[in-house]
């Protein structure tokens, strides 16, 4: 079998939202190992520490206390040990400005919240399984940008 | 001052395998970019110097034995792609042609190890190379539907748009402001 789970962050302030994307993710078929930090600098910690397990994908908030999902997306692709790993930006807002923003300073997804549960499982499920196949082949990582 | 390049992945790998392979003296055939025939006895120590002068192009030298079949099939795909002799051939056969298995079962082990159908890996993939055209050629969308068998245009801009969110031209205004970015960061 060549199906290994994917390792997946969430850094995201609001309680409500990490549930629910922790009830999406467990019923997914993809097998996932999910960590969830409370905001960007909690998420940021652990990534620089010496116990890290590299993500295979990072879900971040765009607006949160401390440390935003921007800040955090500018450290990730600054710092040589974790430039390449692959950031999806999880957000209420569908400004285009802040969409480009976000792909400009090297995020690969841009995931609108849905505002329904069923609609957050599809998405969350999408988003893997595209994840997925970066992992496997031989696709190109530079141009991996994808909107949902 | 940013210069744009294009490739033709085909003759590059065949190039880079044959400048390979010659230097160290191997005698070969090249059956495809991914498939090579060695006509010699390979001594260990050769067989051990040529893995390790591929690997820094990110080219793995497979022995037939360990390759899966998911990656066979994953190279198949890629290869019909690319050759723009096969366009008239439909996928299924192809790989069933290809590979010595009937398409069921190929389509089945494939499913079953990766989250996906082989139908659903080739439009990703075949999106794989349009975007590869959109940022390193001059090509126009026409030029590259045409390339890639698209039915037309507005085939192409839909399954581009279904796979990646974006439509052609949003993708390729963002690539290329990547760049500007990244150059003034």
């Amino acid at each position: 079998m060549s199906k290994f789970p994917l390792n997946i962050v969430l850094a995201d302030d609001d309680d409500d939202d990490r549930m629910l994307f922790s009830e999406a993710i467990d019923e997914i078929a993809i097998q996932t190992k999910l960590m969830l930090f409370n905001h960007g600098q909690e998420l940021m910690d652990y990534l620089t520490s010496a116990e890290v397990i590299l993500p295979n994908l990072i879900f971040l908030d765009l607006n949160m206390p401390i440390k935003n999902g921007l800040q955090c997306l500018k450290e990730i692709r600054s710092n040589p040990v974790l430039k390449d790993l692959c950031v999806a930006i999880y957000s209420t807002s569908s400004s285009e400005v802040d969409i480009e923003e976000t792909f400009l300073n090297g995020a690969n997804i841009y995931v609108n919240k849905p505002n329904n549960y069923s609609k957050l499982r599809e998405s969350v499920e999408k988003v893997l399984q595209l994840n997925w196949q970066y992992h496997t082949s031989n696709l190109n990582k530079d141009t991996f940008l994808f909107r949902i | 001052m940013t210069f744009f390049v294009k490739y033709d992945f085909n003759i590059m790998s065949k190039t880079l395998l044959e400048e390979q392979l010659n230097a160290l003296d191997i005698s070969y055939t090249l059956n495809s970019a991914n498939a090579i025939t060695i006509t010699d006895e390979l001594s260990s120590e050769k067989q051990s110097t040529l893995t390790k002068a591929l690997r820094k192009y990110g080219i793995e030298f497979e022995v037939n034995q360990t390759s899966t079949i998911v990656d066979r099939i994953k190279n198949a795909v890629d290869s019909m792609l690319r050759d723009q002799a096969n366009t008239s051939v439909k996928l299924s056969a192809y790989l069933a042609d290809t590979l010595h298995y009937s398409y069921a079962h190929l389509s089945a082990v494939f499913s079953e190890n990766t989250y996906t159908s082989i139908e659903n890996y080739a439009i990703l993939r075949r999106v794989d190379i349009v975007k590869e055209y959109l940022c390193n050629t001059n090509l126009t969308l026409t030029e590259i539907a045409f390339k890639l068998n698209y039915s037309s245009v507005a085939h192409l801009s839909g399954q581009f748009k279904k796979t990646t969110g974006l439509t052609p031209s949003a993708f390729q205004r963002i690539m290329k402001k990547k760049i500007i970015h990244s150059q003034t960061n």
